[in-house]
């Protein structure tokens, strides 16, 4: 299976092409906005539920079923809200960018026509602080919306009023979990709050509110307008659609690229990153979905379809699809390592196993690196990371203690090695 | 959770910055930014008015801006909010800059992604220079911080100075782009890699190739 051109969506995702309304409208953005909402709320929330479209921001939760979670009648004093998590910060992502610096206004109009599914009176896109100039181009997209009058009162003539406003961040990587982005958007810290309640009954302000990935919302103008079936027919059952891919690490050319759930790591590779650094026999191994995903030894990856399931199915996940390849010159114990050290820095400190674990885990991490460890203390860390997983109130921790068991659990023996190693030379330097 | 802390109080703090408030400009822009949240909810814009904040201070000092002390309490007065809530913003976000900075703040991501392709040679670049992690060059040009993804990973590795991005960096590339901000120039913003546009393949898009010379619409190859 081979993703033709005229079935990718983000057309201009290398910004050949300029990013503005009328030449986003040439491309079919923007086109006839009105009767695709003049289907109704609930036929759109069942036409992206028959597409199969998974939330695109790690977790692939199914997108129409969260939308149905939201009131039928929502109360005038409790209106509901919609906020598009542009917070990419996941390492090895790098996604959301192309699509707002390069196709803001499939965002815009995916934000108006799932704002209106969902019955929401607005929605705040909260782009990550550091996209100092996306977050200039987004605002500029928003005030052409405005201007033509395609978002604010009667979006786009529909007879619907819907506000998009930009919130940007300020360099805080915990604020893509939703909960902490709701605080963020308050005006506090970002630190996540317990589940239940879900956002759907208390979110914004104590609103109902819907918190969905950039990708998962600009992809739905597209599914409306070619039909589910369409966006069904792509990829493999239970994983449909296409994918952005960010490919980055020991390829020959790193990119970011649009294709077909489910292709194979090696399709992938071969096709748009003209292969591995050194060839297929110098990979080591791979973190398919971002940095909190697990590793996945050479063997493992090179024939994974690249899916949800496909990537569970080796022990990983395909997270955000962001694929980081590492070949046999990587420092595997510091590559993870440097994993342990950013989310070290990004604990939000409320719960005290990720706040005191993830520093303490990065601290063994390194000596490990450096085989200043005794075999022992491996049997540790690994205990350390199950008491950390499962034990806080939003995933941080998890994503802290992943990365590390993917490596523990393939390779051990490069840890005992340096261990013996380092072992060795001190006594000699003794004797 | 990092290690962050405010520049203390002091008499000297206070005759600096105790007579701060927005500029005329600026009054406006924190306007904008209070009316897109419902009413009551001013306390939704303390991100941007912190950040519209740490930028005057910043053209005032010919820096990169950080936020004194005086400043917090003006943008907690600004929006009714008690002090302690606006600093504890301002410490949790890494972007706000708690202590003086020179004039270019050179972040260099040293997260796994960048680190593959080469951010210790990025690192030494600025080390080279004479710059040291967490701190300002004697002259106030450069103050280095390394930083965590930026989520540029498709071109990495990369530095983000003020609010540029470059990337596809390597250890001369690196040096040139400092030797042209100290001579007072404008280096090309984005990839450095000659060639490339933005995060397509190197040598060329294997997909859209249509999209590269014109905007051209693929409805018409629907079915």
């Amino acid at each position: 299976m081979s993703l033709a051109d005229k079935d990718r969506i983000f057309t201009n995702v290398y910004g050949y092409q300029d990013w503005s309304l009328k030449a986003a409208q040439k491309r079919g953005d923007w086109d006839k906005t009105k009767a695709l909402m003049a289907k109704g709320q609930d036929a759109i929330i069942e036409e992206i539920k028959a597409s199969g479209l998974r939330g695109r921001g790690g977790a692939g939760f199914p997108t129409g079923l969260k939308w149905s979670f939201m009131p039928k009648e929502p109360r005038a004093d409790r209106p509901s809200f919609l906020v598009i998590n542009a917070d990419e910060s996941e390492p090895g992502s790098c996604k959301d960018r192309e699509i707002i610096r390069h196709d803001p206004h499939k965002l815009i109009e995916g934000a108006l026509i799932a704002g209106y599914a969902m019955r929401a009176r607005a929605a705040y896109i909260y782009i990550r602080g550091e996209y100092i100039r996306e977050a200039e181009r987004l605002e500029a997209a928003v005030a052409e919306a405005y201007a033509a009058g395609l978002v604010g009162k009667n979006a786009a003539k529909s007879g619907y009023d819907f506000d998009v406003f930009v919130h940007r961040g300020a360099g805080a990587y915990i604020c893509g979990e939703e909960t902490a982005m709701i605080e963020s958007l308050e005006g506090k810290k970002g630190q996540p709050r317990l589940k239940p309640p879900f956002p759907a009954g208390a979110g914004l302000y104590g609103c109902p509110t819907t918190v969905n990935n950039v990708e998962s919302i600009a992809v739905v103008p597209t599914i409306l307008r070619r039909g589910a079936a369409w966006f069904a027919g792509i990829g493999r059952k239970g994983n449909e659609g296409t994918k952005l891919f960010q490919i980055s690490g020991h390829v020959e050319r790193p990119c970011v690229v649009e294709d077909a759930m489910g292709i194979s790591f090696r399709e992938l590779i071969e096709k748009h990153c003209g292969g591995v650094r050194g060839g297929w026999d110098n990979l080591l191994a791979v973190i398919p979905g971002g940095s909190s995903v697990p590793l996945v030894p050479a063997k493992d990856i090179i024939d994974a379809p690249m899916d949800f399931d496909g990537l569970k199915a080796v022990g990983s996940g395909l997270g955000t699809a962001a694929v980081i390849v590492m070949d046999k010159s990587t420092d595997i114990v510091r590559a993870i390592s440097r994993i342990s050290y950013f989310y070290k820095h990004e604990s939000c400190g409320q719960c005290t196993p990720c706040r005191e674990g993830t520093g303490w885990m990065w601290r063994v991490m390194e000596r490990l690196r450096t085989g200043d460890a005794e075999v022992h203390e491996i049997d540790t860390l690994w205990e350390v990371t199950k008491q950390v997983e499962g034990h806080t109130i939003c995933a941080l921790g998890d994503a802290a203690a992943w990365p590390i068991q993917g490596l523990l659990r393939h390779f051990r023996p490069e840890l005992e090695r340096r261990i013996a190693e380092r072992g060795a030379a001190m006594r000699e330097a003794a004797e | 959770m990092a290690n962050r802390h405010f520049e203390p109080d002091s008499p000297e703090l206070r005759a600096r910055w105790g007579q701060f408030s927005f500029t005329k400009e600026n009054i406006a822009r924190a306007d904008a930014y209070i009316a897109r949240y419902p009413a009551g909810r001013q306390q939704s814009a303390v991100m941007a008015l912190l950040d519209l904040a740490q930028r005057q201070v910043g053209a005032e000092t010919q820096t990169q801006g950080w936020l004194p002390l005086p400043v917090i309490e003006y943008v907690a007065a600004y929006l009714g909010m008690p002090v302690i809530r606006v600093a504890e913003v301002a410490s949790f976000y890494m972007m706000y800059n708690l202590v003086p900075v020179g004039r270019y703040h050179v972040q260099v991501c040293g997260t796994t992604p960048c680190m593959l392709r080469g951010s210790d040679d990025v690192m030494t670049a600025c080390t080279n220079k004479g710059m040291v992690k967490g701190k300002t060059t004697p002259d106030g040009l450069f103050t280095l911080t390394e930083v965590e993804c930026m989520g540029n990973c498709a071109s990495a590795p990369m530095v983000q100075i003020n609010d540029d991005n470059y990337e596809d960096l390597d250890f001369d590339r690196m040096t040139a782009i400092l030797d042209a901000l100290a001579a007072g120039d404008a280096p090309k913003t984005g990839t450095q890699e000659p060639g490339r546009h933005s995060v397509e393949p190197l040598g060329g898009p294997t997909t859209l190739h249509k999209m590269v010379d014109g905007n051209h619409d693929y409805r018409g190859e629907w079915k």
